[in-house]
């Protein structure tokens, strides 16, 4: 029984830390953005798939890591350019569907290169090997991507409460219309936060391979789970969606194990009741 | 996020004028002589989804284009109605005036706390609210083996009426659905040029300004949601009679995706946008996957292209072009 649950609570955690990588730009979109992105999924698989070819042509899982957030972060880069920032202060119901367009594109496109089929994406040699904790042996992979999480909101949290760039996020968040009243470059901000967040679902995606494998309709899956995540961290809070992910991470993992099938009703009624709860006493209008 | 953005690009409510009346008499008149013209039976149950999905599209546009509220979980509605036509068919009575009601009506009752409870926020929380119940639904029905047969799905009894068997032969169902449609589609129409329907609208537009006329917003919203809920049913429960048999899949949150993607694309701003875009979306599903795997590809751009450049939809497109057409003429 404890070593059912010392498992799960570990399992829970990696589960926890990737959704976090995933939300950090979904949640910062979100809040300074106000852009509702749907094909946040996609970087995440963009990432993924680039990573499983790097591997394979150069055997260097570092050099997947770099490739496939590269490649997600340019690719968002390319498309806040071409597409979302015309979006930003259209309704959310134009942002949900030129997103969600863009993710069905994507999922032929990526189905065009990497195929229908489930790929794998192995975790480097050196990492392989497990560490016994209370009598229970843990992959070392997956112990160092709970640190790692830790290790990224650290310095997420750095950067947004102690540096100049965070400030004017921030600022930004409350107001950015009077950001870019007093002089600074709003739109070059906004890029450089969207191409932010899609390279850190890049690293996401690398970085989930050897533990969820690769394949078209991940990027909906995780997408789906990270949004829950969003709406009760609060949008736009780096905390909240830590917090967040650790909540949703290990309950959904305990979830699947004890009640199979029906860990979703948990999760979406976990939501629905944040959102209730949020909505007490509110109007309609004070929730948008 | 802006009201009144799209407030000044409204077109004149469709299916007003004589003309319009003239075209919808012939075009119901097409619906039924069809199955003489030689059309094939693939063409047949063609038609036939066009229209089952036709109605679940318009419903979901009674809260979408005129409450102004996106629901992400539409489908479930369409399932709820499916599955409990299909339970009263297996269990009770396979009497089509039994089932038929009981489907419509639960789906309304299950709309109800649903709904109360989703109209305490609104805009992208609403989204995510509808879709958060819908997967709950889902889940409900794919769990609960007695009943819905779980991951299965669940055959169902052949319908009768006074104990005769109907709808048995496909041109039966046709035209079965055929009225159906186009009942739906006149209520529907009733509905939304109501004074209810224009209450609707003004909600969309503005709702802090309703709320100050006295209006009881959450009551009007409340009522679009679980009407909307009770067409989607009746689309189910036509469906079910189609199939006689209903699986879990069709609560899922991509079929209430796909619903949304027909009333986007047709236009949301009238009714017969929703039916030209369940026509297109069934039309491209059954030819691109038919040559191609890629289809979604296709739909995917189409929506790009109309979001960047036609936010009206293609009814809306349409409407413009004859107007513009008019106008060279005159």
């Amino acid at each position: 029984m404890t070593e059912f649950i010392i498992v799960q609570t570990l399992n829970g955690l990696v589960y926890s830390m990737l959704l976090f990588v995933f939300a950090l730009g979904l949640s910062t979109t979100f809040g300074l953005l106000r852009f509702v992105n749907l094909a946040h999924g996609s970087f995440f698989l963009l990432g993924a798939y680039v990573g499983v070819s790097t591997l394979h042509a150069t055997g260097s899982f570092a050099l997947a890591v770099l490739g496939g957030a590269a490649a997600a972060g340019l690719a968002g880069l390319a498309l806040e350019r071409m597409f979302f920032r015309k979006f930003y202060r259209r309704t959310d119901l134009d942002q949900v569907i030129v997103s969600y367009g863009l993710a069905m594109v994507f999922i032929d496109i990526a189905k065009m290169i990497w195929g229908k089929d489930i790929r794998s994406l192995p975790s480097p040699e050196w990492l392989s090997g497990g560490i016994e904790i209370a009598s229970v042996t843990f992959p070392v992979y997956r112990l160092l991507l709970i640190v790692l999480g830790f290790v990224l909101f650290a310095g997420t949290w750095l950067v947004v409460e102690r540096t100049r760039i965070g400030a004017l996020i921030r600022a930004s968040v409350d107001d950015r219309d009077m950001v870019g009243g007093i002089g600074f470059d709003v739109r070059a901000l906004f890029t450089l936060v969207f191409a932010a967040g899609a390279l850190l679902a890049g690293l996401g995606g690398v970085l989930a391979g050897p533990i969820t494998s690769v394949y078209p309709g991940l990027d909906f899956e995780i997408l789906i789970t990270t949004l829950i995540v969003v709406v009760v961290g609060g949008l736009g809070s780096i905390a909240g969606a830590f917090w967040a992910s650790l909540l949703i991470g290990v309950t959904d993992t305990f979830g699947r194990a004890l009640f199979p099938d029906s860990a979703s009703f948990l999760i979406f009624g976990l939501m629905a009741l944040v959102l209730l709860i949020r909505s007490w006493g509110m109007l309609e209008e004070e929730m948008e | 996020m802006a009201p009144g953005d799209d407030a000044n690009r409204q077109k004149r409510a469709p299916a007003e004028g004589r003309g319009d009346v003239m075209l919808g008499l012939a075009a119901v008149a097409g619906l039924v002589v069809a199955p003489w013209l030689g059309v094939t039976d693939f063409q047949l149950s063609l038609l036939l989804e066009v229209m089952i999905f036709a109605i679940l599209a318009m419903s979901l546009n009674i809260i979408l284009g005129y409450a102004g509220l996106v629901s992400f979980g539409h489908a479930a509605f369409f399932a709820v109605g499916a599955y409990a036509a299909g339970v009263v068919a297996n269990h009770v009575s396979t009497e089509i005036w039994l089932s038929l009601p009981v489907g419509i009506l639960v789906a309304a009752l299950i709309a109800i706390p649903v709904g109360w409870l989703s109209i305490r926020v609104s805009g992208f929380y609403f989204l995510m609210i509808t879709f958060a119940f819908a997967q709950m639904i889902y889940a409900v029905v794919y769990r609960w083996n007695s009943v819905t047969g779980g991951s299965d799905g669940l055959l169902i009894s052949a319908p009768t009426f006074l104990h005769n068997p109907v709808l048995q032969s496909r041109h039966s169902l046709y035209f079965f659905t055929v009225v159906c449609f186009c009942l739906s589609f006149l209520v529907m129409q009733r509905i939304i040029a109501s004074p209810f329907g224009r209450v609707l609208v003004g909600i969309r537009e503005n709702t802090r300004r309703m709320r100050a006329l006295g209006y009881n917003v959450r009551n009007y919203k409340l009522a679009a949601f679980v009407i909307a809920a009770a067409f989607g049913g009746l689309s189910g429960v036509i469906n079910a009679q189609l199939n006689l048999f209903i699986a879990p899949e069709s609560a899922h949150w991509t079929q209430s995706g796909l619903v949304l993607v027909m009333v986007l694309i047709g236009g949301t701003r009238s009714l017969i946008g929703s039916i030209i875009g369940a026509a297109i979306v069934l039309l491209l599903q059954h030819s691109l996957s038919s040559y191609t795997e890629y289809w979604s590809l296709a739909l995917g751009a189409l929506f790009i292209s109309l979001i960047m450049w036609a936010r009206e939809g293609i009814y809306g497109l349409a409407v413009r072009g004859v107007a513009l057409l008019k106008e060279r003429a005159s």
